[in-house]
């Protein structure tokens, strides 16, 4: 759920929306934001599942430390989506284990 | 203090502290009421004063003293706070209702007019109030504040409203 | 390699407030932060400082950080952003991987006269049954995804921690216009300071002393929390579970400084649990063991935003003074004031242990 109105923050001025897709489904995301608040925004809390026991994973930190929110991005895996922006076309994909990588 | 277990000062506690303004004093007019009662390091609401109402000196860590025959209870200070602390009580707006202003920051914010329900530092809701003014200034950096009549009775009690649904009576 | 008098390794209010003070004496400052903007945690504390007025109290740490970073930027202070400090070296070389405009990386081995470490702090986890769930986060996360993503992590939320973190996140996820469900916190009284508290219970959220979060509960994210009591030695009492319908939990369990770049150069440590744990330590002028090394803000032990602020000017203005841009004399009445401001805030209840400690460690720093 976005904070669209604040009473200190006032209102989102972020207009620009950009396109990116998320395990195949397209969403619209604010241009500049990280990844993982576009997601959130659209109810997706889960980043990644972990390798041995396939648990899921979202954002714990907040600040690119503890990689519980690393996701495959344009193909390169293991990427803080906490603390990386979208960009228009981005491909997003939840990250299983370690991560494939596309080359 | 139960302040540290709890949260909140009790009514009780306030009232008999030299902190609060005698009866006296309420009978003449709107006055602050600075209900900050530990040692924390900060002086805003002293600089705040044009009237120079609140002393806390040096150091910063005193407990903020008003002195009620300086108070004029124009309410500059309410918005000043940090802690969102002060308040405006005003016993003499009628025979049966007071005025109590505080800071609310919040959004939606009340509309002048609407009926809200009046909570007290517990959270609970002990009234029903009418909402007399909401100010916004700029100077007020966004710590918007709010006054409503309430029965007089609940002056010392009462310290906001129960916070609004998007719905009803918002802005 | 590079060559800059001063590089400050954290652009948060007490790298920033370092780089300020030692520039406008005429030093050259380098700030290098690894994030997409400076500021640190400043551009997420949206409430009004306490302290005191003369320096900047009453102000939105947000606000702070707009004017900290415009003087930055009149002194001429130059800043890498997105570049990470990959380590220190002896005799003051600075590692920098330094991204570029074009998303490339480039590692910059700058030599510096002065270098100071603002590396600050990170929030502590507390482990529990489910604590991987999504939907547990740190508090400062929380804080992070509704004041700077202006996105809510829940609509229903618990947070463990009644300090000033805990308090005040708390009363910003109300703002952002989620629900907290309560405050729960494991000693028998309220952390934070009572002003906090008195919001939070305005605004009806219950504060649970003497409780711990047993359990968290769900299939994919946070469904369901179980709280308990504690008994005086903080171990759980059967029989006392509540359960909490939350689809998040936020942990507002204290900060640890982020010291390792100050142990590869060497600088002693002391541990110190008032401050957050292992904390490099310093003398009278922000100095470390090691000459030439500087540290100020949290990483010199958690406090506020007003002490990094202070201790920065004091970093800044100290190594100023070794530069010879500024006289012994003048530095002196200009520490003096200072140490004046910090102590004040170190002052009362809930500065006490902080203030007990900072003495701690200058002492030790003498011997």
């Amino acid at each position: 759920m976005r904070v669209d109105d604040h009473i200190i923050l006032g209102k989102d001025e972020r207009k620009k929306m950009v396109e990116i897709k998320v395990d195949g489904k397209s969403i619209q995301a604010k241009k500049g934001e990280m990844i993982v608040a576009a997601l959130m925004a659209n109810g997706i809390r889960i980043n990644r599942y972990t390798v041995k026991k396939k648990e899921p994973r979202g954002i714990f930190c907040g600040v690119g430390q503890c990689t519980d929110c690393v996701m495959v991005v344009n193909g390169k895996p293991n990427v803080r989506t906490c603390i990386t922006p979208v960009e228009d076309g981005m491909i997003i994909e939840t990250q299983y284990g370690v991560g494939k990588s596309n080359g | 203090m139960v302040l540290r277990k709890t949260g909140y000062l009790t009514k009780e506690e306030l009232v008999n502290s030299k902190c609060y303004p005698s009866e006296e004093r309420f009978n003449k007019g709107p006055i602050a009421i600075v209900e900050c009662t530990e040692e924390i390091p900060c002086n805003p609401c002293e600089v705040a004063c044009k009237f120079k109402a609140i002393k806390i000196g040096k150091p910063i860590t005193n407990i903020p003293i008003l002195d009620e025959n300086l108070c004029i209870g124009c309410g500059l200070c309410i918005a000043k706070c940090p802690g969102l602390a002060i308040f405006l009580v005003d016993k003499t707006y009628s025979d049966k209702e007071g005025l109590i202003s505080f800071p609310y920051e919040y959004l939606p914010l009340p509309i002048t007019g609407s009926i809200v329900e009046a909570i007290n530092r517990e959270g609970k809701v002990v009234s029903s109030g009418k909402v007399i003014k909401v100010l916004n200034k700029k100077s007020f950096d966004r710590t918007p504040v709010v006054t409503i009549a309430i029965p007089k009775e609940k002056l010392d009690e009462v310290r906001g409203i129960k916070r609004l649904e998007e719905s009803k009576d918002s802005k | 390699m590079i060559e800059k008098e001063v590089v400050i390794i954290g652009g948060g209010p007490s790298g920033l407030s370092a780089a300020v003070e030692a520039a406008k004496r005429g030093t050259e400052v380098l700030v290098v932060d690894e994030n997409l903007r400076a500021g640190g945690q400043l551009f997420k504390q949206i409430h009004k400082f306490f302290g005191s007025s003369a320096h900047r109290a009453g102000i939105r740490g947000i606000d702070i950080a707009i004017e900290l970073l415009k003087e930055a930027e009149k002194y001429g202070v130059e800043v890498w952003l997105n570049s990470v400090a990959i380590g220190i070296f002896k005799e003051k070389k600075a590692a920098i991987k330094k991204t570029l405009a074009d998303n490339s990386e480039k590692l910059e081995i700058i030599q510096a006269k002065k270098i100071v470490i603002a590396t600050g702090a990170s929030e502590n986890a507390v482990s529990f049954k489910g604590w991987t769930l999504p939907g547990v986060m740190g508090a400062g996360a929380a804080q992070t995804m509704i004041n700077v993503n202006r996105v809510l992590p829940g609509k229903r939320i618990l947070m463990i921690g009644s300090g000033n973190v805990g308090l005040i996140v708390t009363y910003q996820l109300l703002q952002a216009g989620a629900e907290v469900v309560g405050v729960i916190e494991a000693a028998p009284q309220i952390g934070g300071y009572g002003v906090h508290a008195a919001k939070i219970r305005r605004a009806g959220v219950p504060i649970y002393t003497s409780h711990t979060i047993q359990e968290a509960i769900g299939k994919k994210s946070v469904e369901k929390a179980v709280i308990c009591k504690v008994n005086d030695k903080w171990q759980p009492i059967r029989g006392t579970e509540k359960i909490l319908y939350v689809d998040a939990i936020t942990i507002a369990a204290g900060l640890k400084p982020l010291i390792e770049l100050a142990m590869m150069h060497d600088c002693k440590c002391s541990f110190l649990p008032q401050l957050g744990g292992w904390v490099p330590i310093h003398d009278k002028n922000m100095e470390s063991t090691n000459p030439g090394i500087y540290l100020v803000g949290d990483v010199t032990g958690v406090e506020e935003a007003n002490t990094a602020l202070e201790e920065g000017r004091l970093a800044g203005t100290a190594i100023a003074e070794a530069l010879k841009y500024i006289s012994f004399e003048d530095a002196r009445k200009i520490k003096k004031e200072i140490w004046q401001r910090l102590n004040e805030l170190r002052m009362g209840p809930f500065g006490e242990a902080r203030m007990l400690a900072k003495n701690n460690i200058l002492t030790s720093c003498k011997i």
